[in-house]
C-alpha cells in the first residue's frame, strides 16, 4: 500500500516528485485510504480563506462550505455560483474559431479547419483571469458543467464522517 | 488469386491425426443445456446483485492459497500460450507487436481470466459464445469435443473486422467445462481496399471476409473448404493461415493446461473456482471505484469529424458528417458505476460504425488502464457497469448490415470523455497521478499494399508472394495525456492495447518490401498546451521502391477538428495533415548523393525539398486510397496528448527543456507560455530572458482581460447562431440526426438555449 505523508503530498501537488518516486511510492496499488483528507488539509493551507474545502474540483476550483451553503470558489477567492450551478456560467470567456485565432496556439495546418465551425472555449476566472477550462466542441454545443458530486453520500457512507461544513450541526444534534 | 504454391498451405504438413467422442447433449453441467446454465446466471445475477449468486466466496475464504494459485495457473498458462504461439505467426503485427491475446470463459461465455495482450477482445468473445448458445448450437450445429469455432462478426462479438477468433471448447469427460479463444489481429481481410483498418467501406459488404460464429474444424483439424476459403478470400494467405495456426495451437495448449489442473484439483472445484473468480472480479471493480472515485455525475462529451463530400468513393458517403459520442458517468453510493451514452448520433455510410460489444471490449480495456490494474481482470468488471448504448445508434447500430471495419475512431473519442469522467474522479479523491486528461488518438499512419516488379521478388522468399501489404503499428506511439502532476508521456502509448509497441523498422521493411521509411521525427508543437503538456506526437517520411500497382491510404484523427480538449485549462494537440508528392526527382538526387527530405519541419517546407510533378497537402490527415509510383513521397504524423492546467503556470525551465527537445517550437512558446528567450538551433540552446518573460506572461493575462466576454454576451452570441443553425454541413448532420435519435438530448439542448419545442436544427 501507498502511504504518503504530508510533505509528499505537498510534492505530488507541486509536481516535484521524480519519476523514480512516482513509479516506487505514488503509483502502486492498493491506494493510501487517507489520501483524500491528507491532499485537503494541504489544499486548505494553501488557500487564503477559512471555508472548508468539501473536494477540489480542478487546479483553482473548488467545492467550498460556506454560511451561505455550498458554493464554487476559485483560488483567489472568487464565488463563481452555488454548487448545483454550472460554474462555466460565471466565467469569462473566448472563443477561438478562426484561423488567425488557432494559430496563436498551433501551426498552420496543426488546427480545426475553419470551415468546421468548431470552438476552443476558454473558460476564465472573472477575478484572477486564470484559464480554468477549456472545452473544444462544434458552435452550438451546450455548455455542459464536468462534475457534479455527490457530497454527503461521499463524507457520510464513504467516509464514515459528516462533510466539514456539516460537522457543527451534527455535533448539536447529537 | 491462385491458391499459393507452398508446402505451407498443404494441410497435411499442419494437423495431426486424433479422434473424440462424441457427447450427447445436454452438455452442461450437472445435466443442464448451456441455456438453461445461461439462464439460471443472468436470473441469479439480477436476483442477488452477485455473480451466480454468490454472496461469499467459500473456496477463497477456506483454501485462499488454492484459489489464488488456480488464477496464477490460468494466467500462466494463458500468457504462456499467448507468447508461445505468437511464433506461430509470421504478420509482424503478431510475432513482433503482440496483437494477439488468449482467454478462458465460463460455459456460459464469462471471461474469467486473460492473457496479456490486446485484452481489449475478452469481452466480445464472451458475446460470441452466448450468441452459440442462445441459436442452440448446443442442439444445432454441435458442439463436441475438438471442435473449432470462428468468430470475426461485429454484430455478433468483435471489435472489428480484422480480429479473428477461433474458439475451442474444452470439455472434462461428457461435460463442456470452459472455452479458450485466441484472437489475432489480420493485417488484411480480403475488404474492398487493401489495409487493416478499411475507410472506404460503407456497408458490410465491403468489409471482406466474415465468419459468424462458424463451425470451422473438427477433431483438432480446419475443415478443407474453411482453409481454402481463407486462403482465397484474403490478400495475405500466407499470413492468415500462420495466424489461424496460431491461434489454434494456443487454444489447444490453454486446453492440456485446464485438463492437468482438473486432474490435480477436481472437476469440482474447478467449477467453483471459474465462478468465484469472476464474482471477485465484480466486487473488485466496485470497491476500486470507492477507493478511487467521487459518487456523483460526470459529463464529458467526445467528437469525430469525417469530411467526406469531396473524398468518399459511394455517392451515399459523399458528405461531411460529424459523429456526436456524449458520456454521463454517474457514480453511485454503493460504488456502482453506470455509464450512459444517451445522444450519440445514428449510424452512417462508413467503417466507423461501433457494435455495442466493441464499446463493451473498449470500456474493459480502459477500465484496467485505468482503475483495475492489479485485480482479477474478467467479466466480473462488465458487470459491475451499467451501460447504456443507445439501441440503434452508432455505438451499437444493431445492424449487420453496417460497416463496422474502423470503429476505433468512434472507440477512441469516446473514451476521450471517459477518461476525462474518471479522472475528475481520481482529482477530486487527490489521486492526482492517476489523471489521464485523455491520449492521442492512435489513427493508423499508413495502410495499404503493392506489389515488388519481378526483379526485385526474385529476391524475396517465395512463401510471401509478391504482395506487399502495408500496416504497420507506428500509430501505437502516440503522446500520452499530461496528468495533473506531471507531463504526458511522448510518442509511447495506444489506448487499444497499452502493452503496444510500432517494433522495429527492419522487421516492418521485412512485409512492407517496396515502402521504405526515410526519416521519423518528434514533430514539434503536436502536445497539448498546459501547465503539465501532452506527450508529443512524430511524423515520419516513406518513399516507394521496386514496385508498381501502389496504393497508400491514412487513416487519422484527429483530422479537420479536435475530439476533446484538455483539462483544468489544458488544451488538445496539434491535429494531423498529410502531404504526398508525386512524381518526384527522389532517385536522381539519390544517384547524384544529393540531400533528400527528412521532414516538413517548418510546415510547409517540405516540398522545398524536393522537385515534385504534383504535390499534396491537405489540412484533413485522412485520405482514400490513392496511387503511387516508385520515389513518391508520404509524410505522415501520430497525435499529441491533451495538455493539464493553464500554460502559464509552466515553469520556464520546463519550456526551455521543450525547446530543446522539439516538443514546441520558440515562438509557439512565447505566444501560448509568455516565455521569452533566445534559441540557438545549432547548438539546441534555448536562453530565458526572465525580465521579457515576466512581462510577456503579465502582457498575456492583461490580454486575457481584454478579449473575453461574459457568459451572457458568449450565450447570447451563440444562440442566435444556433437558431440560424450557423455551422458547417457536417455540423448540421451531428446536430440533424441527434435529434432524431434521442427526445432527451434533444429536449436538454433545447431547454438550455431557451428554444421552443418547434426547434430543430
Amino acid at each position: 500500500m501507498t502511504d504518503l505523508d504530508k510533505h509528499r503530498v505537498e510534492s505530488l501537488i507541486e509536481g516535484e516528485l521524480t519519476w523514480d518516486e512516482m513509479r516506487n511510492d505514488v503509483l502502486p496499488d492498493p491506494k493510501d485510504p487517507d489520501r483524500f483528507e491528507k491532499t485537503r488539509e494541504v489544499l486548505q493551507d494553501r488557500v487564503d480563506w477559512d471555508d472548508p474545502i468539501l473536494v477540489p474540483l480542478n487546479d483553482h476550483l473548488y467545492v467550498v462550505g460556506t454560511d451561505d451553503g455550498r458554493v464554487v470558489r476559485a483560488e483567489c477567492g472568487e464565488d463563481l455560483c452555488e454548487v448545483d450551478e454550472n460554474w462555466k456560467r460565471s466565467c469569462e470567456v473566448f472563443v477561438r474559431e478562426d484561423a488567425e485565432e488557432f494559430e496563436e496556439l498551433y501551426e498552420e495546418y496543426m488546427h480545426v479547419d475553419p470551415d468546421w465551425a468548431f470552438e476552443l472555449r476558454e473558460w476564465y476566472c472573472p477575478e484572477c483571469y486564470e484559464l480554468i477550462d477549456v472545452d473544444a466542441v462544434p458552435v452550438g454545443y451546450p455548455v455542459i458543467k464536468p462534475f457534479d458530486p455527490d457530497i454527503d453520500t461521499f463524507y457520510e457512507e464513504w467516509q464514515g464522517r459528516p462533510a466539514p461544513d456539516r460537522e457543527s450541526t451534527e455535533t448539536a444534534a447529537d | 488469386m491462385s491458391k499459393p504454391e507452398s508446402e505451407l498451405h498443404d494441410p497435411e504438413t499442419t494437423t495431426r491425426d486424433r479422434e473424440f467422442n462424441d457427447v450427447e447433449p445436454p452438455i452442461g453441467w450437472d445435466g443442464q443445456t448451456l441455456q438453461e446454465m445461461l439462464n439460471e446466471s443472468e436470473h441469479l445475477l439480477e436476483e442477488t446483485g452477485h455473480y451466480r449468486g454468490l454472496d461469499e466466496l467459500e473456496l477463497k475464504e477456506q483454501d485462499p492459497f488454492q484459489y489464488e494459485q488456480m488464477y496464477s495457473r490460468l494466467r500462466g498458462a494463458l500468457v504462456s500460450a499467448r507468447e508461445t504461439a505468437l511464433h506461430v505467426s509470421a504478420s509482424p503485427i503478431v510475432r513482433e507487436i503482440g496483437e494477439l491475446c488468449f482467454q478462458i470463459y465460463t460455459p456460459e461465455g464469462d471471461s474469467v481470466a486473460v492473457s496479456t495482450g490486446i485484452i481489449v477482445h475478452v469481452h466480445t468473445g464472451s458475446l460470441a459464445i452466448k450468441y452459440m448458445i442462445e441459436e442452440d448450437y448446443e442442439h444445432g450445429r454441435g458442439i463436441q469435443p475438438g471442435d473449432v469455432f470462428c468468430n470475426n462478426d461485429n454484430d455478433l462479438g468483435n471489435v472489428h473486422t480484422t480480429d479473428v477468433h477461433t474458439f475451442v471448447p474444452i470439455f472434462y469427460e461428457d461435460e463442456l467445462v470452459a472455452w479458450a479463444d485466441g484472437v489475432t489481429h489480420e493485417i488484411d481481410i480480403g475488404g474492398m481496399t487493401r489495409g487493416h483498418d478499411q475507410i472506404a467501406s460503407t456497408n458490410r459488404h465491403e468489409d471482406g471476409l466474415y465468419a459468424t460464429c462458424e463451425k470451422i474444424g473438427e477433431d483438432d483439424k480446419l475443415y478443407q473448404d474453411w482453409r481454402d476459403r481463407g486462403q482465397r478470400g484474403v490478400r495475405t494467405p500466407m499470413y492468415w493461415d500462420l495466424d489461424e495456426k496460431c491461434r489454434l495451437a494456443g487454444c489447444h495448449m490453454i486446453r492440456e493446461a485446464i485438463h492437468e489442473m482438473i486432474d490435480e484439483v477436481g472437476v469440482e472445484t474447478f467449477k467453483q473456482f471459474l465462478y468465484e473468480a469472476v464474482e471477485e472480479g465484480r466486487e473488485i471493480m466496485e470497491s476500486r471505484v470507492k477507493e478511487r472515485m467521487f459518487p456523483g455525475t460526470y459529463r464529458e462529451a467526445g467528437f469525430h469529424p469525417i469530411q467526406w463530400e469531396d473524398k468518399a468513393w459511394q455517392p451515399g458517403a459523399q458528405q461531411n458528417m460529424m459523429n456526436h459520442l456524449p458520456v454521463e458517468m454517474t457514480i453511485d453510493g454503493d460504488g456502482e458505476m453506470e455509464l450512459d451514452l444517451e445522444g450519440a448520433t445514428p449510424p452512417g455510410p462508413h467503417p466507423f460504425n461501433c457494435a455495442k460489444g466493441s464499446m463493451e471490449g473498449a470500456l474493459w480495456v480502459y477500465l484496467t488502464q485505468s482503475l483495475l490494474h492489479d485485480g482479477k481482470v474478467n467479466d466480473g468488471a462488465n458487470y459491475a457497469v451499467d451501460t447504456n448504448y443507445p439501441e440503434g445508434s452508432v455505438v451499437n447500430p444493431q445492424d449487420p448490415e453496417r460497416s463496422y471495419h474502423t470503429p476505433w475512431a468512434t472507440i477512441f473519442s469516446t473514451y476521450l470523455a471517459v477518461s476525462k469522467c474518471l479522472s475528475n474522479g481520481f482529482f477530486s479523491r487527490g489521486f492526482r497521478e492517476e489523471v489521464i486528461t485523455g491520449y492521442g488518438e492512435p489513427g493508423d499512419a499508413l495502410q495499404g499494399g503493392g506489389k515488388l516488379k519481378d526483379s526485385v521478388a526474385d529476391a524475396i522468399p517465395d512463401a510471401l508472394g509478391d504482395y506487399w501489404p502495408v500496416g504497420p503499428f507506428d500509430f501505437s506511439c502516440q503522446g500520452l495525456g499530461a496528468s495533473a502532476c506531471r507531463d504526458g508521456l511522448d510518442y509511447g502509448y495506444a489506448m487499444f492495447n497499452p502493452e503496444a509497441d510500432l517494433g522495429d523498422v527492419e522487421e516492418w521493411e521485412q512485409t512492407q518490401w517496396g515502402l521504405l521509411q526515410l526519416s521519423r521525427r518528434v514533430k514539434p508543437n503536436t502536445a497539448g498546451h498546459g501547465k503539465y503538456r501532452g506527450g508529443s506526437g512524430w511524423e515520419g517520411l516513406h518513399t516507394i521502391m521496386g514496385s508498381e500497382d501502389v496504393s497508400m491510404y491514412a487513416f487519422s484523427i484527429p483530422t479537420v477538428t479536435w475530439s476533446a480538449a484538455g483539462m483544468s485549462g489544458g488544451y488538445p494537440g496539434g491535429t494531423s495533415y498529410s502531404v504526398r508528392v508525386h512524381d518526384t526527382d527522389l532517385a536522381e538526387r539519390a544517384a547524384a548523393d544529393e540531400p533528400y527530405p527528412l521532414d516538413d519541419q517548418p510546415v510547409g517546407s517540405l516540398e522545398e525539398q524536393i522537385e515534385g510533378e504534383e504535390v499534396i497537402r491537405d489540412q484533413d490527415g485522412m485520405f482514400f486510397p490513392e496511387e503511387f509510383e516508385n520515389h513518391d513521397l508520404l509524410r505522415y504524423q501520430t497525435s499529441g496528448g491533451p495538455g493539464w492546467g493553464d500554460p502559464l503556470e509552466r515553469p520556464p525551465a520546463k519550456l526551455k527543456e521543450d525547446i530543446e527537445e522539439d516538443i514546441f517550437t520558440p515562438d509557439i512558446v512565447e505566444q501560448v507560455y509568455g516565455v521569452v528567450g533566445e534559441y540557438d538551433a545549432d547548438d539546441r540552446d534555448f536562453t530565458v530572458d526572465e525580465e521579457a518573460t515576466k512581462q510577456r506572461r503579465k502582457e498575456i493575462r492583461e490580454e486575457r482581460a481584454e478579449r473575453t466576454q461574459s457568459f451572457e454576451e458568449f450565450f447570447e452570441a451563440e444562440r442566435e447562431r444556433v437558431e440560424e443553425s450557423d455551422w458547417n454541413d457536417g455540423v448540421q448532420y451531428m446536430y440533424e440526426g441527434v435529434f432524431e435519435q434521442s427526445d432527451q438530448w434533444a429536449e436538454e439542448f433545447r431547454e438550455f438555449w431557451n428554444l421552443d419545442d418547434a426547434y430543430s436544427p
